[in-house]
């Protein structure tokens, strides 16, 4: 059995043959505070490519989000290059060209859920008639068809961040950045929510780059893990996740290629640790 | 469930139903201290009147003299409820004699001038909210502008616009309006910044424009804001629109009526004006209230 691709020198091929949506080369970030730089994202190489599931685990503190916020241009970098769709991440947030989903619903409680999942495309000025076809579409696409007009308040949490998954699907954007969506919802529901997303992305062929530190949901859910670490922030191991089917359910959590790459994103996790204990 | 980490807080509507006994209890407290001073007031007077007479009074016909008089001191309660009656329900309502003609002309000053200055309020909020500069120009201004007495600056504000021929309402409005835009600026400031980072970040993630966030999140996301000083701003037109009415000798309006009757000493028509007032101020601050429970309703953020 073969796992992943190995040292970082492979990495930036690691996206295989496929055409490249982010392309980051050399990329860091230094916050400058009153004890002196912090670096929270130091020498990042990485591409990703079309069609793939790439999840970011690492501790907290180890750039995982900063690094996702800085390819939807919420964060400026401080140094290298990064590419998204071929442009500068403000081109590419400027196109709408992603759709963003927090780990907080951050649904406004004055819109009902199909004027939330709405929002994105009035502000774009899409045609109202289009507007309720996309809202339609994608609220049965996360399993929400006949809650348009509930507030996000009689919801369940769960129902609130899949409500926020369909408002970035609304954009139809290619790609698909998520920072720990499922972070705050409890063991169950995050099960259920993760085959929904693996579906989603299977039915969609949407580009993921999803932000974790659950190992379990990691592996589940990726074609590739990136690993990081804290202090500075940077890319310990990317693992390689083509071992396990693309076609996946729960069950897949069992086998022992699944437990394998479980073993060497933890593995990869520990290394980042060690030297600070 | 996560469902508080997703809304930002809202509230709820409170259990009115538990508080009327401890209303009536404080209300029934606030009646014995009346009368009891009452009492105590007039008592010297009361005194005075017998010994001229020559008559040594029992405490019965004392109390009862303390709170019958007709120049009283502090008069009793029931003395402000006859004369609140008499000047309301037994006049015409166009009589120069009706607090209701006074009450109305007082009101319409008011409801003018919390209109503009709600407006004020908005605007001078929005500004500088959006532009940086203005924040550091324009806030100690607005801060400081309520450090003047309006005791003070009402006058002057009538004369100089009673100079440029604007009689009537509007001088009186413009005091109204000093007084309410203070209360909703800051309101609203608070209120257009209330919108939560992740909230901001959502916009931005949508390449939304200064216009749209303004639009689509601050502004709705404010508007619990802006009720709440709305409340306060209209309590403080109605004081406006009074102290309006105190030093520049009109001749109608609440102000008037406690002026003439300090003038003549008709303490009672000076109380049952005041009495006039605050139920006037209550019945605005509750209708600002319901409305403020309606809009809050419609938008879907009450549970």
């Amino acid at each position: 059995m073969r796992v992943g691709g190995g040292t970082m020198g492979s990495m930036a091929a690691a996206a295989g043959g496929r055409e490249a949506v982010i392309e980051i080369d050399r990329l860091s970030l230094t916050y400058e505070t009153n004890d002196g730089p912090v670096h929270a994202l130091s020498d990042i190489d990485l591409s990703i490519g079309r069609g793939e599931f790439v999840s970011l685990i690492g501790p907290s503190g180890c750039g995982k989000t900063t690094l996702l916020r800085v390819i939807a241009d919420l964060e400026q970098p401080t140094g290298g290059a990064i590419a998204v769709n071929g442009v500068s991440p403000r081109a590419a947030r400027e196109a709408r060209s992603y759709g963003y989903v927090f780990q907080a619903a951050a649904l406004y409680p004055w819109r009902t859920i199909a004027r939330n999942v709405a929002l994105p495309l009035e502000i774009m000025g899409v045609p109202k008639a289009e507007r309720e076809r996309r809202v339609a579409d994608n609220l049965a696409l996360v399993n929400l068809a006949g809650f348009e007009r509930k507030y996000p308040w009689q919801l369940s949490g769960g129902m609130q961040q899949r409500a926020s998954i369909a408002r970035a699907l609304a954009v139809e954007p290619d790609l698909l950045l998520m920072d720990e969506p499922f972070g705050a919802l409890d063991e169950i529901v995050r099960d259920h929510l993760n085959e929904q997303l693996l579906k989603l992305w299977a039915k969609t062929q949407k580009t993921v780059v999803f932000v974790t530190h659950s190992i379990p949901e990691a592996v589940f859910l990726s074609t590739r893990i990136v690993v990081m670490s804290p202090r500075p922030g940077r890319v310990t191991d990317i693992v390689d996740c083509s071992a396990l089917p693309r076609e996946r359910t729960l069950d897949v959590r069992e086998t022992p290629e699944f437990l394998a790459i479980a073993h060497r994103v933890r593995q990869g996790l520990r290394a980042g640790h060690s030297y600070e204990d | 469930m996560s469902a508080s980490l997703a809304a930002p807080p809202v509230r709820r509507p409170r259990g009115r139903e538990g508080a009327f006994v401890p209303v009536l209890a404080v209300v029934l407290a606030l009646v014995a201290v009346w009368y009891a001073g009452a009492y105590v007031l007039n008592r010297p007077q009361v005194m005075d009147a017998f010994a001229r007479q020559k008559v040594e009074p029992d405490f019965e016909s004392l109390v009862a003299a303390t709170w019958s008089m007709e120049r009283p001191v502090l008069p009793a309660p029931h003395q402000v409820a006859a004369e609140l009656w008499k000047t309301t329900v037994e006049q015409r309502i166009t009589s120069k004699r009706s607090l209701v003609f006074h009450g109305w002309i007082t009101l319409s000053s008011t409801l003018v001038g919390f209109a503009i200055g709600t407006a004020l309020g908005i605007l001078l909020a929005v500004a500088v909210v959006h532009v940086k500069s203005l924040e550091k120009s324009l806030m100690p201004w607005i801060v400081a502008s309520q450090t003047i007495p309006i005791l003070a600056i009402a006058p002057m504000v009538v004369v100089v616009l009673n100079a440029v021929n604007i009689t009537g309402l509007l001088p009186k409005a413009v005091i109204s309006t000093y007084l309410s835009f203070f209360p909703v600026t800051v309101g609203m400031v608070k209120g257009l910044r209330s919108p939560e980072i992740l909230h901001l970040d959502l916009m931005r993630t949508f390449s939304a424009s200064a216009w749209q966030t303004f639009w689509k999140l601050r502004l709705p996301g404010s508007v619990p804001f802006l009720f709440t000083s709305m409340k306060v701003g209209v309590a403080a037109s109605l004081v406006g629109a009074i102290v309006a009415e105190l030093p520049t000798g009109a001749v109608s309006g609440l102000g008037a009526r406690l002026l003439s009757g300090s003038y003549y000493g008709q303490t009672v028509q000076i109380w049952a004006a005041l009495v006039a007032a605050s139920l006037l101020a209550a019945a605005l601050v509750t209708i600002v209230g319901a409305i403020d429970r309606l809009v809050v309703r419609r938008m879907g953020m009450a549970r």
